[in-house]
């Protein structure tokens, strides 16, 4: 004999898709679904519709015809004859050189501000808090147009660098003069700085069109190198102090490692300078940066290091005070405090929030488009996008290369977080 | 037994201690000058400090209020301290600044307009007031109170003719009596305020918002009759089916009628001279109202257990946080209307509002997420142990918590939010900051001039955000329970 109760088997009706909490889940599921997809079907069909009634298609064809305009700035060979793509990876390029930039120039403001801020010295902590809410409570953009018109405006104008002969007699200076010991031009066109050149380059070929000089992979190769070595020599050190108890003095040892091949390499090859030198009436030589670039890289940096900077000092604070005061009863002094118990723990905190403001500061390399830098936004998204009419492709592109951009960024980011997870229970 | 000498039989005074320790010099050597690295800093930071001084100082003490352009204004400077001296042209700002303010609003006649963006601003914080202070009476009736006097200022600076003046006023204190008497009722305001703001803002036909309000009542109407029955989901896709046919079918006809019948309307403002501030806080406030609601069902659909749903807002979130907000609005510009039926044509900035509002959803969301994230298992579990069921659970146990939890991201997003509104120049609107600046110096009066408009722009955005931030850190300190 049992006692259990079988739950009676309610035979499936229709309306219990409704009105059954078991079911209802499908239900909606299957609705959204079609209300998805009619919604797709009714973009494209509009989309098919509005392109037939202005007579166009959709087509990537363009991007392989001539591109016929000119960009300033370019670190692959690029002409005006050269095709819609190639002015594309132009772009592509100059963007991440701007972001590039930023990422290490905010990463060193901040972290200087951010530490900074929390210091004893209450002056510098005030400072360092007037500049973070002064910078991060005012748009971007107002950043960049300042910064622009700061250079453009303020700047003398190559002429005012010029010394003629009579100025030479008479012992007048010029009016405005290069800075940095004669070796940077900045006037209200661009700035100069000196080009690096070798006497004796090791040659090079082209891959897929695109330059590569073998001087600097062999640069980058003896750098590697030499940050390899140094790890092991350090590694080596370490084993001999857990050893011995005794460590051996490194500085000198590691700075030889880290430098002298990569001095002796340049000596090998010639490294000289080129300076700029003011010919006819503008500075010659030397390689001339476009002041759109300076000002969008400046601008971004000094907005984006606030945001760096309230990261930094939140990943301290956030670090319990119980750790450090830990690490006073061991013994450790206030230096190896910080280095061996504090920023290992808060780096945990301060690195994702850190890596988002990467992704932000490449998808504000788009504002250069206030002052005419020509990124990815000013070429595909721009003068490409103009000239062949083709918006839809254009957009679609440029929204795709963005995403790519930043899915790549957000999967560095969640690695990151997998790798340094508190590994709890 | 000898007696002691002398006894000592009442407390020496305390001395005071030596100079170094105390007073402004302790305080000095403690946070100044602790060691030689912080000496160094505070020397240089006095270095600094001194120097941003003594360029702008006298940039700054030279200002001119009055003049009519930049060659007097310079010619002022020049009267006042010397050929040398330069000094800012704050005279731009007084005669432009119903322009960096309204952009062209009304341009034939704005004075007579002005009133109208005024007060749907002033509208405005009392349609806050009750998010902001729930049944309070007192700081409710306080805060309308304010904004009433300040309206009936700013309505008679900007020359606006006695009778709107009285209408206004007199409506402001029926909301303040409203205040008073049932605080909770001030909700209605709230709701209501939208599409009163939309009337005020662009005119029309008064029928047009009407129309539109009562589809949100048929909406409301057949969610609340059917939601007992079918669920909260089904209801309200059956009732926003009946406010669609609404909408779509029926209100065109009996507007125009009702507008033949009994012709009510204010002057009809073209978007394209909406600009300035006006410009930045129409983008900015209706984003924000309406990315919130939006963000909060995506968050709710990214946790869902359905997993078509999940991947449905994974992809919109994803999307929209990795694209940059320019190519989004140059979609507005060059895009939307693909995608739309043929010959629909609606204008630029709504087209912008509509895709800022998808934007800033997907950011709230991801923001709210992380609120629910935070919020412990026990929570849920104890909502399932009570009976209650998945909507009752979120209104009544999860959401108030993980919204609590989220105040500072939200806030964050919203002072962002409003910072990006000046990318709408890009696309072409007058935004105050590069849209406005480009007329005031197109002007051969004002020519040349280019610290000013800048340094006024950025001043009033830093007021407004400023102040945001600084009330998301009150509210965040004011709603802390746990004890720390």
């Amino acid at each position: 004999m049992t006692l259990a109760i079988e739950p009676p088997k309610a035979d499936f009706r229709l309306g219990m898709l409704v009105y059954d909490t078991r079911y209802r889940g499908y239900t909606i599921q299957v609705i959204v679904l079609l209300l998805f997809l009619a919604f797709l079907l009714w973009l494209t069909n509009n989309t098919l519709q509005n392109l037939t009634a202005k007579g166009k298609d959709i087509s990537f064809a363009f991007l392989w015809s001539r591109a016929g305009y000119d960009i300033d700035q370019q670190l692959i060979p690029y002409t005006n004859d050269s095709t819609h793509f190639r002015a594309l990876l132009i772009g592509l390029l100059n963007t991440l050189a701007v972001a590039f930039f930023a990422c290490i120039l905010s990463t060193v403001i901040g972290v200087t501000v951010g530490i900074l801020r929390l210091s004893k010295n209450w002056l510098v902590a005030r400072l360092m808090t007037v500049y973070v809410e002064i910078f991060r409570n005012v748009p971007l953009l107002l950043w960049i147009i300042l910064i622009f018109s700061i250079f453009t405006e303020v700047r003398p104008e190559p002429k005012d660098f010029r010394v003629t002969d009579a100025m030479i007699a008479a012992g007048e200076a010029p009016k405005a003069s290069m800075a940095l010991w004669d070796s940077v031009a900045i006037t209200n066109r661009g700035s100069n700085i000196p080009a690096p050149l070798l006497d004796r380059p090791l040659g090079g070929t082209t891959l897929f069109t695109i330059p590569i000089s073998f001087s600097v992979l062999a640069a980058l190769a003896v750098i590697a190198g030499s940050i390899y070595a140094n790890r092991q020599f350090l590694r080596r050190v370490k084993a001999e102090q857990e050893a011995t108890g005794f460590r051996p003095a490194t500085w000198w040892k590691s700075l030889l490692i880290l430098f002298a091949p990569f001095i002796a390499l340049m000596l090998a090859l010639g490294l000289h300078f080129e300076y700029p030198v003011l010919k006819g009436f503008n500075f010659q030589g030397g390689i001339s940066v476009a002041h759109s670039f300076t000002a969008l890289v400046i601008a971004i940096s000094i907005y984006s290091a606030t945001y760096v900077a309230e990261s930094v000092r939140a990943g301290i604070l956030a670090i319990s005070k119980g750790q450090s005061e830990a690490a006073a009863a061991l013994g450790l002094r206030p230096n190896r405090t910080m280095n061996l118990v504090i920023l290992p723990q808060a780096l945990r905190v301060i690195v994702p929030p850190m890596i988002s403001q990467y992704l932000n500061i490449t998808k504000n390399t788009t504002l250069g488009a206030a002052i005419s830098y020509l990124d990815l936004k000013g070429t595909l998204g721009g003068i490409t996008l103009n000239q062949t009419g083709r918006e839809l492709e254009c957009m679609m592109l440029m929204m795709a290369i963005f995403l790519t951009l930043s899915l790549t960024i957000s999967s560095i980011l969640n690695a990151y977080n997998a790798s340094v997870k508190l590994k709890e229970r | 037994m000898t007696t002691p000498l002398y006894v000592r039989t009442e407390m020496l005074p305390q001395q005071s201690p030596p100079v170094g320790e105390r007073g402004i010099f302790k305080w000095m050597r403690e946070n100044l000058f602790s060691g030689v690295f912080n000496s160094t800093l505070t020397v240089l930071a006095l270095l600094a400090i001194y120097y941003l001084i003594m360029a702008s100082l006298p940039w700054l003490t030279n200002s001119v209020w009055n003049a009519e352009s930049l060659r007097e204004c310079r010619d002022i400077i020049i009267a006042q301290s010397g050929p040398e001296a330069s000094g800012a042209c704050w005279a731009m700002v007084r005669v432009r600044w119903n322009q960096f303010l309204f952009g062209l609003y009304g341009v034939p006649d704005p004075f007579s307009h002005y009133w109208r963006p005024t007060t749907a601003f002033a509208l405005l914080f009392v349609a806050l007031s009750p998010v902001l202070y729930y049944g309070l009476r007192r700081p409710a009736t306080i805060m309308i109170g304010t904004v009433t006097v300040l309206l009936v200022l700013a309505l008679i600076g900007l020359r606006t003719d006695v009778g709107h003046i009285a209408v206004v006023t007199a409506v402001m204190l029926a909301l303040m009596a409203l205040a008073w008497v049932a605080p909770k009722k001030l909700v209605w305001v709230t709701v209501l305020f939208p599409l009163v703001a939309f009337y005020l803002l662009w005119g029309g036909s008064i029928w047009g918002p009407v129309g539109t309000l009562a589809g949100f009542a048929i909406f409301a109407g057949v969610w609340w009759v059917l939601q007992s029955r079918l669920g909260v989901v089904v209801a309200a896709g059956v009732a926003l089916v009946a406010a669609a046919i609404w909408w779509t079918q029926i209100q065109t006809g009996v507007t125009t009628a009702l507008h033949s019948a009994m012709p009510i309307e204010l002057y009809y403002v073209r978007s394209d001279d909406f600009g300035g501030f006006l410009l930045a806080f129409v983008i900015g406030v209706s984003a924000i109202a309406a990315s919130l609601p939006i963000g909060i069902v995506l968050a709710l659909g990214r946790q869902s257990n359905m997993p078509i749903v999940r991947m449905l807002s994974v992809g919109f979130i994803e999307f929209f946080r990795g694209v940059p907000l320019i190519t989004v609005l140059f979609s507005a510009n060059f895009m939307l209307l693909y995608f739309l039926p043929p010959r629909t044509n609606f204008d630029l900035i709504m087209r912008v509002i509509i895709v800022v509002i998808i934007f800033a959803s997907a950011y709230i969301a991801e923001v709210i997420r992380g609120g629910l994230a935070a919020l412990p298992r026990g929570q849920y579990e104890a909502a399932d142990a009570l009976g209650l069921d998945y909507w009752q659970a979120q209104r009544l146990i999860i959401m108030p918590q993980a919204l609590k939890i989220s105040i500072p991201g939200i806030v964050s997003s919203f002072i962002g939010l409003f910072k990006d509104t000046t990318l709408v120049a890009l696309v072409g609107l007058m935004d105050p900051l590069v849209g406005v600046t480009k007329i005031v110096r197109s002007d051969t009066a004002w020519k040349g001039i280019y610290w000013e408009p800048y340094i006024f722009v950025g001043a009033i955005f830093f007021v407004v955000c400023f102040s945001m931030s600084r009330y998301s850190m009150y509210l965040e300190n004011k709603l802390k329970t746990d004890h720390r």
